[in-house]
This record gives C-alpha cells, structure tokens and sequence, in this order.
C-alpha cells in the first residue's frame, strides 16, 4: 500500500482547475497563490466537499475520489481533519464538545479522555468549557485545530490558516503546526497567500493561479529560485 | 367569557400547531438549503396567506374543501362527514392558513446555520441525518419555536378563515374571535372586552416570548 495521498484534479470551469499533489506522511505541502487563485476550492475537493468534473485522489491506498471509476466517497468518510479559514466552530457547544462532536463514534471514556488530551496539546487544558464567542480568534483556531485532529485524520487541511491572527498568534501557530508535524506524521496541506508562511512551515511549495499548478516543489529551492512569474511575483513579497 | 368558544380555541391553536411544526421543520429546511429554481415560487405561494384578504382565502377554502369539490367528496367518501363547517374543516383551514408563520421563521433559523456549519460537522464524520439532529435543530429551535408560538397566537385570533369554512356553531366552529363578533352583535360589550382583553394579552405574550427566542438565538454571536 503507498501511504500518503495523491491528488490530481482537472476541469475548465465553472472554477478552473488543473493541480497534481503527491504528499507522503510527515510532509507539508503550502498552497500558495493570490485570492481568487482556487486555493480553498482544492482543499474542498481533497475533503469532499467539492466535486471536481475530473481527476483522482486516493489516500493511503484508498481512493476517495475518481470520476472514471465513478468513486466519490462523502466528506464523512475521508477522514480528513479541516481547520476552515472561519473555523466553523459549533456555536452551542463549548470548546470541548466541539472536539468530542468529532469522535461520536467512540465510548464516552475515550472521547473525554481523547478532547482533554488534544485541548492541552493546542494550549487550551483550561478552556474546554466555554463556548466559542467566549474564546478570541486564535482561541478559536486553536479549538479547530483539536478537533480536525480528534479523528484521527489521514490528511490534515488548513484553509488560510494565518491570515486573520496577529502575529503572536501566527507565531505561536507555526511551532503548534511543527509540533504536530512531529508528533503525527501525516500528509499537512495548508493554503495561504504569503511565502513566509511557506518558508517557515512546509517543505514543499504549490503557487496556483486561477486553479493550475504554475511551480511545485521543495520549498527552499522553489522560493530561492522561482521560475515563472507569478512565484517570483508572490516570493518578491518575501520580507 | 365564552368557555366553550375559549376551549374550542386552545384546543384549535393546540391541533394546528402539532401538525404544522414536523411540516415547518420539513419545509423551512428544505426550502433554507435548496438550490432548486422553482423555490422563489414556493416561497410566494406559502407567503400568500400573509397578503391575502382572510375572506378570499376561506372563500377557495370553502370551495376547495367543499362537498363538491374532489377534496370534500374523498372526505365524505372515507370519514362519512363533511370537511367544511365542522372542526375538522376549520383545523385544515388553520393549518393551511399558518404556514407561513411557521415556516418562514424556521426557514430563516436554518439559513442563519449557513452552509460551513454542515461542512464541519461532515469533515466531523456526521451523516446529514445527524448533522440536522445535533447541530441544526439545536441552533435552529428558536426560530421553530417562534414560528410555532406566533403561528399558536394567529389561530387564536383567526376571524374571517374560521368564519367562511366553519360558520360560527356553537361547541363545534364558534371561536374566541367569532364569540367576540357575536357578543357586540348582541350589544354584550363588557364580555366582548373581556375576551379581547384576554386575545391581546395572549398575542402580547406570544410576541414577546418570539422576540426573547431571537435574542436567544443573537447570544451565539
């Protein structure tokens, strides 16, 4: 079985799309591109939320999605964990139920015992009672984080996961994702529009514009030497 | 005070609000989360008792529900009685009547949930079955409840629908509302007030308690 995840989606519209991704275990990939680009519309397809007209994903030798086989396994069955750019956090459930809802399937014991784990691990061991417009934004992402992790996931997607936090927080952000990245190898991709993000958190780097790969590679070499115009356009924005 | 009209209307009120809440539940959903073109269609046909005159609808109401009409015969045919001028007839009349009460409140306690709840709750591993009972019923039970409320409080004061479906028989059709008509007709004003004294305050009451379940619903942020 090849572990890790394949992804390569196709269409000419209504939103464009022409993206390959390869990502084993352990390896983060960052979707980088401007708005607009189809950025969080890959995201939404590799978690079933999207059904792209072509292509092929198949994830730990399982195939979630191919339109010639006519596979398309639902969102719930793809085990993927997604941390959403408005963090789409339950507003009637406090922090920690919000993180059980993603383990139902488990005995009482192990989901609490599980949300107290993944609350401490995100910082959060004490605000597991309070609802969600109790918690501030990075509170909030943080809370997010815990439960796309709560099942387990065999890919983890971030959606702009640095865009609206100020920078204590995307600082505080970074070394939570290096955390995970050691702790639980799995495939990580994130989406963002800023290359120092890229930089500071994944080895592989995909600029997209208006849904098609325009480079794709380790992320040193690719930012270092951009080949096409828009990677050197988004990697000029480097500070 | 007409008890037996006051009794006739609690139970009215009781009767239309069970049966319109699982069709406010199944319609305001549907209608929140469907893309189909004919919706705006829908939308308007259910909006149509809020516009119409009380006596046109209770006159199609009358006809449609009619001895005459295939309606009223399969009623006839099956129950061995007639829809119109009976309890029966006017609890249909209400329940049509109030579907835009119900449902419009519900229908907006839906959309407010907004499509990334559902997408959460889907990368969470829920079938939308359970979706629908642990994230949007949870959210979305103030605005049911409102509409049921004001959907409660609307049958108690419902005058001209009642009136054309139902007649005005005593123990049978004879509402609050209609005792309150008959009442002034006999020149009998101090019961008259009385019972609109106690609909107004059944109306108030209902108002105040939809608007308390909005601002429940505010608390979430």
């Amino acid at each position: 079985m090849v572990e890790g995840i394949s992804i390569s989606l196709g269409q000419t519209g209504p939103i464009a799309l022409d993206v390959a991704i390869s990502l084993v275990p352990g390896q983060t990939l960052a979707l980088v591109g401007p708005s607009g680009a189809g950025k969080t519309t890959v995201l939404r397809s590799i978690a079933g939320l999207y059904r792209p007209r072509q292509g092929r994903i198949v994830c730990d030798g399982e195939i979630w999605f191919d339109d010639h086989a006519g596979v398309d396994r639902p969102a719930k069955d793809r085990r993927v964990g997604l941390v959403f750019q408005s963090y789409a956090l339950f507003p009637h459930l406090t922090a920690a139920a919000n993180v059980a809802e993603a383990m139902l399937d488990s005995s009482p014991e192990t989901r609490k015992e599980r949300t107290r784990t993944l609350l401490e691990r995100v910082h959060l061991g004490d605000f597991g009672k309070r609802l969600p417009s109790a918690l501030s934004g990075g509170q909030q992402q943080r809370v997010a984080l815990a439960r796309a992790l709560a099942r387990d996931p065999k890919v983890l997607l971030l959606d702009e996961p640095f865009s609206a936090v100020d920078q204590p927080t995307r600082r505080s952000l970074h070394r939570l994702l290096s955390e995970i990245r050691t702790s639980t190898p799995m495939p990580i991709i994130f989406v963002s529009h800023d290359v120092e993000d890229a930089a500071r958190c994944a080895d592989q780097v995909c600029f997209i514009s208006a849904g098609r790969t325009v480079e794709q590679g380790a992320t040193r070499p690719t930012l270092d030497n951009p080949e096409s115009r828009l990677s050197r356009w988004l990697a000029d924005e480097d500070p | 005070m007409d008890w037996q009209a006051l009794r006739l209307s609690l139970l009215l009120g009781s009767l239309t609000v069970a049966l319109l809440l699982p069709i406010a539940l199944v319609a305001g959903r549907w209608l929140a989360t469907t893309r189909m073109r004919g919706r705006a269609l829908v939308e308007a046909a259910l909006t149509l008792p809020l516009v119409l005159p009380p006596t046109v609808i209770g006159f199609y109401l009358l006809v449609g529900l009619g001895p005459e009409s295939p309606i009223g015969r399969g009623w006839t045919d099956v129950f061995g009685d007639t829809l119109v001028f009976s309890f029966k007839g006017v609890l249909v009349a209400s329940v049509l009547v109030n579907l835009p009460f119900a449902i419009q409140p519900a229908q907006r306690a839906f959309e407010a949930i907004g499509q990334e709840l559902r997408d959460a709750a889907a990368t969470c591993g829920h079938s939308a079955w359970r979706t629908f009972w642990r994230i949007e019923l949870p959210l979305a039970w103030p605005g049911i409840v409102t509409g049921a409320v004001l959907a409660f409080a609307h049958t108690l004061g419902e005058f001209g629908v009642v009136l054309m479906v139902g007649g005005s028989i005593p123990g049978e059709t004879r509402t609050l509302a209609l005792s309150i008509y008959d009442r002034v007709q006999a020149f009998d004003n101090v019961a008259a007030a009385r019972m609109a004294a106690f609909l107004m305050s059944v109306s108030l009451v209902a108002v105040t308690a939809s608007f308390l379940l909005g601002g429940r619903r505010r608390h979430y942020g």
